[in-house]
């Protein structure tokens, strides 16, 4: 019997030739990472621990993402704890204010990710660079503390739900669309405790950008990672990033898995998710006239530079409904930088569109777009929890870059093609 | 271990975020995150919860967001020990971690009601409902975990491994 990707790369970070689902394992970990609202705990917990130095200070990766730049004095304090401990651990990669993007679209970016590799997160979305081919997971602070500490952490091997995605995208659909679909049929603990795997025509067809939005959102379905095997786009991604050499595992033919889901991609219109969970969605022909406040294109799920890229294409020659705030957030400097480099800035802005520097903002609520009391947004992000954006009766709706623009202009729910024809 | 309380009732998909918002998390204070506890699910939750009281809920108790800000919360506002039909993964790997007491039997999550008056023997993995004089037994947990919950939680079990 063969093993499935994620037990092969686990197995290769212990002492065991194989492992089984279900067995716990003490294991090597290649990165660990944290962010300005999970690291001030884990500083917390790692001074109790008696080591002086983290284990390897170029494998520990620290961004202040979530409430920079600082949002008020308690995440200033918070922030500078955390940029003392990177500086006295000598961290390398630190990434500051200037420097930082949203964390899983940096790492990525530069190269800190890679195939065949153990990666741990103090942020849910950690797995994000299942995309890559890594077992990706987020965990808790003192996971984190622990794992800078000794360069190890224990796992549950998890069974895996294999996703095959056959047939062509319809036009508008995306990577953030298939995820939807995904977790609307599954159900938010549809792959609890599990290792989902994406395959098929569709995922080979599929971007690095597109593959990480889906790979973001196994969190979504309560999956501990969404794997997606590298291939010849991997490879080109990390051609000239890869900080490191890193070694690729697929599943074997003889994998077993607990299940396997197929899809008909053609059958799949854009998505969106209504409140206050990323399972209740419907296409989008069945969302139409949702009136909508405020529109958020960005986040770890969609603010990389494609995401941006299908956003100006629908901006463009148009306007921001009068009575809609739309707001861009490219998730790295790199990305912005492109973005200025193409025009897609020029465009948003003639739009009437407010574009911000890299930050997870109004994602989980943080800053720079919090809904009040009774309004509703769309948007790009993962998850459309009660409170999530703002105040306990706000309302988000999950969708792709494309809906979220179509929707900025048209004031409601909006499918793109009715704006770009 | 042994614990008696009162029963706070939620369905499922609690997630983290109602748990402890996001506007909250500029600290890391346990104290001041205890005071904002539950408070988009259950506004009343701070000011009725006494210490040792359990929390009984559905499938998927600690869904989203990995802050261990959720679990730190709810200790530190007096729950003694949540039961649920499942946990979702990040919040179960944080409770063990941190040291909050946790319990998986659906048929107490389902049966249990509403300011109902418990005792949990941990090590027993039981749960008796003094009300109804119902007892529940829940899954074990692998002995790995057990060996991180004896020694107090996953940074006192290093600290013993590192000192070695
Ligand atoms: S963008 Fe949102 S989901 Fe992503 S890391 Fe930031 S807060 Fe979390």
């Amino acid at each position: 019997m063969g093993m499935t990707m994620v037990e092969k790369i686990i197995a290769a970070h212990t002492d065991e030739d194989r492992v089984r689902p279900g067995q716990i394992v003490n294991a090597r970990v290649d990165i660990v990472l944290g962010n300005d609202v999970t690291t001030p705990v884990a500083v917390k917990e790692f001074n109790k621990i008696g080591v002086n130095r983290v284990f390897d200070r170029e494998r520990v990766v620290i961004v202040p993402d979530h409430f920079t730049p600082n949002k008020d004095i308690s995440s200033a304090e918070q922030a500078l704890l955390v940029r003392k401990f990177a500086r006295e651990q000598e961290i390398t990669n630190y990434f500051e204010v200037g420097e930082m993007g949203i964390e899983h679209c940096l790492l990525p970016e530069k190269g800190l990710a890679l195939p065949g590799e153990i990666i741990v997160g103090a942020d849910s979305h950690t797995c994000t660079y299942g995309a890559l081919g890594a077992f990706a997971t987020g965990v808790g602070s003192t996971d984190m503390a622990a794992a800078m500490a000794t360069g190890q952490l224990w796992f549950r091997v998890p069974p895996t739900i294999k996703f095959i995605y056959s047939g062509r995208l319809n036009p508008w659909v995306s990577g953030k669309d298939l995820i939807l679909y995904t977790i609307g049929d599954i159900g938010v603990d549809g792959a609890l405790y599990r290792a989902m795997e994406f395959s098929g025509e569709a995922i080979s067809n599929l971007s690095m950008d597109g593959r990480m939005t889906m790979s973001n959102m196994a969190i979504e379905a309560g999956g501990k990672c969404g794997l997606i095997a590298c291939d010849e786009k991997t490879r080109e991604y990390l051609k000239d990033r890869a900080v490191r050499e890193y070694t690729a595992y697929e599943s074997d033919p003889d994998a077993e898995y607990e299940k396997i889901i197929e899809y008909d991609v053609s059958e799949i219109e854009p998505q969106v998710a209504f409140p206050h969970l990323p399972e209740n969605t419907r296409p989008v022909s069945q969302a139409s006239h949702v009136k909508i406040d405020q529109a958020v294109i960005g986040s770890c799920t969609n603010g990389r530079i494609e995401d941006l890229r299908i956003a100006a294409e629908v901006l463009k020659n148009n306007h921001v409904h009068p009575d809609v705030r739309c707001l861009v957030f490219p998730g790295t400097q790199a990305i912005y930088k492109q973005a200025i480099k193409e025009g897609l800035i020029d465009i948003f802005i003639d739009a009437g569109v407010a574009v911000s520097t890299p930050t997870c903002g109004p994602c989980l609520g943080g800053h720079m777009g919090i809904l009040a009391k009774g309004e509703r947004a769309i948007s790009t992000t993962n998850r459309n929890f009660v409170g999530r954006m703002g105040h306990p009766e706000s309302e988000v709706y999950l969708a792709s870059p494309a809906v979220a623009a179509a929707s900025a202009i048209k004031g409601y729910i909006t499918h793109p093609e009715e704006v770009v024809r | 271990m042994r614990f008696k309380g009162k029963v706070f009732k939620y369905g499922d998909n609690v997630d983290t975020d109602v748990i402890i918002p996001a506007r909250y998390l500029n600290s890391s204070d346990p104290e001041e995150l205890a005071t904002h506890c539950m408070e988009d699910l259950d506004s009343s939750f701070t000011e009725r919860v006494e210490k040792g009281d359990i929390i009984v809920a559905g499938k998927n108790f600690g869904s989203g967001s990995s802050r261990e800000h959720a679990p730190l919360a709810i200790k530190t506002a007096g729950i003694s020990c949540v039961i649920a039909e499942s946990f979702a993964r990040i919040f179960y790997r944080n409770a063990i971690n941190i040291g909050l007491p946790i319990l998986i039997s659906k048929e107490a999550a389902v049966n249990i009601e509403e300011g109902t008056c418990l005792e949990v023997d941990l090590e027993q993995g039981t749960i008796k409902d003094l009300d109804h004089n119902q007892t529940y037994t829940a899954e074990p947990f692998p002995e790995f975990m057990q060996e991180i919950i004896k020694a107090g939680g996953l940074i006192e079990k290093i600290k013993g491994e590192v000192g070695r």
